[in-house]
């Protein structure tokens, strides 16, 4: 298993989950959770994927990604799970 | 498994708190570079060093972007020059060929700042540190990315009186040399008490003696994350102020552990320790003084500054031993005037003096930092200061240093802009009552007792 967090940032509207999901799924990336959020009207989503079956380095995923965000107008982030993992668990 | 809101709050750190890791510093060895023929001697320091770090900003930035944590600078620190260049080096000279050989790898290999152009003569001077120091001057001139540092005392040994007097000219003479960029110079040479031979930042950083041939020491930033989780309980009593600086230097510390680890495993190089340091930059809300004025105070240096830098301090160790394995370096809250807005504003202000800083430097690491003064203050003046430093270092067994910036041709009132993480300064008034009698006495200062500590 190799975990990386995606969180999705910006303004809400159609099709943000659907296009990364697309995106995901065509990189044979398995998502293991999704939560969200809507706060004051901004799209807040996190998503916990395993990249073990992706064929792809971590930075070309992280700047294809980024790329997929710029043209429906949010922020995607992706990073390895340890740093979350370290900072918040003991 | 981690939750929305866990990260959200370190993103947010990173994003709008300055989160950052200040350095990944590789220390190296260069002990077997000796040589009695100096273009040897340079050519094995080139090649021990480019083999060991040739891949050591790559690989950082790396690990910052899989992280997603910036990784600020990426730097080299060798075991002091003085001992290398003893066996070739008979001139000031040749010892500034050496920095010059370092300069050139360090542009090579990509690294911001090289440190160990370093001489430790806490007790005494062999010829070869007294050369070195001498050549300071000529060398930080000449250099762009060397960084010198000489340990002029200790706990142990005393300290060095005919060093402090030394330095005092030479701290004066690299300003001279660097005259045409506001004395740029001094801002790369840092006197010590009680140096710790892992510190990973600079200008202080060697690779001392008793390391490994090569090492990899990571310091950790974060006062504006601090500061943001104290905005969050104002008003509260000292526990929760407390428990609430703990918690998040632990948070902060362990993200250095994770980028230590990480450079550690891909370089191949062991891991040696976090610096537990808050160092801040120029950058808005990255201060260390913004956090004493959440704890409370109108600016830095108003009554009760020292107490509650004391307190900063404590409270960052406690959480920051707990969340790394291997602790060292200086670890503490840095000072330095230059690099932090909050301590300009406070200077500019009135509020902050070099009297009242000097204070702040018995509680905390590492001392007077960063300190732009007038041009023509005198080279005993500037001994004097150094020897005050270096006893509160000494008598209270901790590092204290000194890096102060006589800026030629500037006096009180005017500002020296040093650029980027250096940041500017306003020039700060000196004590003008003499010391000239005490400094030329010349021999050393013997090391204190060990008991009745009052």
């Amino acid at each position: 298993m190799n975990k990386t967090i995606i969180t999705v940032v910006g303004k809400d509207t159609v099709g943000i989950i659907a296009k990364v999901c697309t995106y995901l799924a065509q990189n044979q990336i398995n998502i293991l959770d999704i939560s969200q959020t809507i706060v004051q009207g901004f799209f807040n989503m996190m998503m916990i994927v395993d990249t073990n079956g992706m064929d792809k380095h971590f930075g070309e995923m992280a700047d294809e990604l980024k790329l997929l965000g710029e043209n429906i107008g949010v922020d995607i982030k992706c990073q390895k799970e340890e740093i979350f993992d370290k900072m918040h668990r003991i | 498994m981690i939750n929305l809101f866990e990260v959200v709050e370190t993103n947010e750190m990173i994003t709008k708190e300055n989160l950052d890791v200040r350095t990944i510093t590789m220390g190296i060895g260069l002990l077997d570079c000796i040589d009695s023929d100096l273009n040897k001697c340079k050519q094995n320091i080139y090649h021990k060093i480019y083999d060991a770090a040739k891949d050591l900003v790559r690989t950082g930035e790396e690990i910052a972007r899989e992280f997603g944590i910036p990784i600020v600078n990426k730097r080299i620190s060798v075991t002091p020059i003085s001992l290398i260049g003893g066996a070739a080096c008979k001139s000031i000279e040749d010892f500034a060929s050496l920095a010059e050989t370092l300069d050139q790898v360090a542009h090579q290999v990509g690294v911001n700042f090289i440190g160990g152009y370093s001489a430790l003569v806490s007790k005494g001077m062999t010829p070869a540190d007294e050369l070195l120091i001498r050549s300071i001057p000529l060398a930080l001139a000449r250099t762009e990315r060397v960084c010198s540092s000489v340990n002029l005392g200790s706990t142990k040994t005393g300290i060095n009186m005919d060093a402090v007097k030394l330095m005092g000219q030479i701290v004066k003479q690299t300003a001279e040399y660097t005259k045409d960029q506001d004395s740029l110079g001094c801002a790369k040479l840092v006197v010590f008490c009680n140096a710790p031979d892992d510190n990973p930042f600079m200008a202080g950083a060697f690779h001392g003696v008793t390391e490994a041939d090569k090492i990899i020491n990571v310091g950790v930033s974060g006062p504006g994350v601090v500061k943001t989780a104290l905005s969050k309980v104002r008003g509260e009593n000292f526990e929760v102020l407390c428990e609430t600086i703990k918690k998040t230097a632990f948070k902060v510390t362990r993200v250095g552990q994770l980028v230590a680890q990480e450079a550690s495993a891909r370089l191949g190089v062991p891991f040696g320790i976090v610096d537990l340091s808050l160092a801040p930059t120029p950058a808005i809300g990255d201060s260390v003084a913004d956090i004493l004025c959440e704890i409370g105070l109108e600016y830095a240096g108003a009554p009760g500054t020292t107490a509650a830098l004391a307190l900063l301090n404590d409270q960052v160790k406690k959480g920051g031993v707990m969340a790394s394995s291997y602790v060292g370096g200086l670890s503490g809250a840095f000072i330095p005037v230059s690099e932090d807005q909050g301590m300009i504003h406070a200077v500019e202000t009135g509020a902050l003096t070099l009297e009242k800083l000097e204070a702040m430097t018995c509680v905390c690491s590492v001392g007077l930092d960063m300190i732009a003064v007038p041009g023509d203050t005198k080279e005993t003046t500037i001994s004097g200061i150094i020897a005050d430093e270096m006893a509160i270092g000494m008598v209270n067994q901790k590092t204290t240093a000194v890096r102060i910036i006589p800026v030629i041709g500037k006096g009180v009132g005017e500002t020296v802009e040093f650029g980027g993480l250096l940041g500017y300064a306003p020039i700060m008034p000196v004590n003008q009552f003499s010391c000239e009698g005490f400094v030329n006495r010349g021999g050393r200062i013997p090391a204190p007792i060990h008991s009745f500590k009052n």
